[in-house]
């Protein structure tokens, strides 16, 4: 008989706290960096130069068929053979970054390619310069309409930081292998930490599709 | 000292590629399968199948796929079986990937109008004939483009299976870095061999989209 000792892991609860913590912090920092890649990488596709358009295509389709633990050993491991040194938390949040980046650039693109030529066309007849059209007519509404594969994409990012434990970021995945390290409940650490990622990416789902279009990018009248 | 040369380097990649591609060949079809029988159970059973398998999707989709693959490889050896990396990671892979495939595919059933199914009906068909003559042709057109792009993200994932131990691409990047000292170079070359293996995929599933759409246009 399988005996369960889930006690022995919630014993620990402030390194599962901490861990959650971290997880979330990273995530915090992460996502706003990373869509605002998203934006001027949607940018330079729409607006920028071919030479450009090519560039941002490379950077996306790399990471895109890449996968994230190997952008993240390349960041950590690869990176300071170059001579930057980097702390775990950093190498993560810049692999978080870039790959959150790349994937919102391609998601942003199809909102942005969903405008019609004429919302472009009467807010440039409005004498808006070519920078404001794009940040004031063309991207709310593709922000808008792409907003719940955005959504998507950022949990992805969140439940990838469990990766992040792999170069001692002290995250929720790493808090739970310390944890089995400790007391040897392997798999009850392992399936306390899997019931806090879930529970964090429906919470994270539903409040990022409620405060999207809340705070983010207007009333729900538009589009 | 060994010294490692650039083809050395390479030479064990690609030796290692092939357990990335066997590990996603094994989790693609398994999944496949786990998830075609999945869908038609949803399909055909009552609406508390549907729950059931709702929050089977639901689990799979809301965790990550590292703690999927401890858990297997903790769970199955506490049940007294003693697991390979192999076993846990096929297991993880295939449970994943048929959560995600069962999504995919329900959603292209549903795009079949429901017209077609109550004409089906209405021709004396039993169920399994409704499925098999009429939507499933329709829906499986529909779901080869998502399909062969969710089959990237199988090839992905199978990178994470090197931290229980598995020995792919991943795993042997690691090990040769930590052997040569050379790791920008290695995991570079890593993450071209995962580019190779993965842009052309996504491009015959961007191209399969492509056509797609200018049928139903």
């Amino acid at each position: 008989m399988i005996e369960f000792d889930f006690g022995a892991v919630l014993a620990e609860w402030p390194l599962l706290l901490r861990g959650l913590a971290w997880t979330v912090g990273l995530t915090v920092i992460a996502v706003p960096l990373g869509l605002l890649i998203a934006t001027l990488g949607a940018w330079a596709r729409a607006c920028g130069s071919t030479a450009l358009r090519r560039g941002v295509g490379v950077y996306v389709e790399l990471l895109r068929n890449t996968p994230f633990i190997v952008q993240l050993f390349f960041v950590f491991f690869g990176l300071p053979a170059l001579g930057v040194k980097l702390s775990p938390e950093a190498a993560s949040l810049i692999a978080m970054t870039l790959n959150l980046g790349a994937y919102g650039t391609e998601i942003l693109r199809a909102g942005i390619q969903a405008a019609p030529k004429g919302q472009w066309e009467a807010a440039q007849s409005l004498a808006l310069s070519q920078t404001q059209v794009f940040t004031r007519v063309i991207l709310p509404p593709a922000f808008k309409r792409v907003w719940p594969a955005m959504t998507s994409q950022i949990v992805i990012v969140m439940l990838g930081t469990a990766v992040c434990g792999q170069i001692s970021t002290e995250e929720l995945s790493y808090a739970a292998n310390l944890i089995h390290s400790r007391n040897f409940r392997a798999f009850e650490a392992t399936f306390v930490a899997l019931a806090i990622y879930l529970a964090l990416s429906l919470i994270t789902r539903r409040f990022l599709l409620w405060a999207g279009p809340k705070w983010f990018f207007g009333g729900g009248r538009r589009s | 000292m060994i010294e490692f040369t650039l083809w050395d380097i390479l030479r064990n990649l690609a030796l290692a590629l092939r357990w990335t591609v066997a590990l996603s060949l094994i989790a693609f079809i398994g999944g496949g399968l786990v998830g075609a029988t999945l869908l038609c159970l949803r399909l055909g059973l009552g609406r508390k199948t549907q729950h059931v398998i709702g929050a089977y999707v639901g689990v799979f989709q809301g965790t990550p796929l590292l703690m999927q693959l401890f858990l297997a490889y903790f769970g199955v050896s506490l049940l007294g079986i003693d697991v390979s990396a192999w076993t846990a990671a096929s297991l993880a892979l295939t449970l994943y990937t048929s959560a995600y495939l069962v999504e995919i595919w329900r959603g292209c059933v549903e795009a079949v109008p429901r017209g077609q199914w109550e004409a089906a009906r209405s021709l004396a068909m039993s169920f399994g004939e409704q499925l098999r003559h009429v939507i499933l042709p329709q829906a499986a057109r529909l779901a080869i483009a998502p399909t062969v792009g969710f089959l990237v993200q199988v090839i992905k994932g199978t990178a994470l299976a090197s931290v229980i131990g598995f020995v792919e691409l991943t795993k042997a990047g690691g090990m040769i870095a930590n052997a040569s000292f050379k790791p920008f170079l290695v995991f570079g070359c890593v993450a071209l061999f995962y580019f190779a293996l993965c842009f052309p995929v996504s491009l015959a599933a961007q191209h399969l989209e492509r056509k797609q759409h200018g049928r139903t246009a």
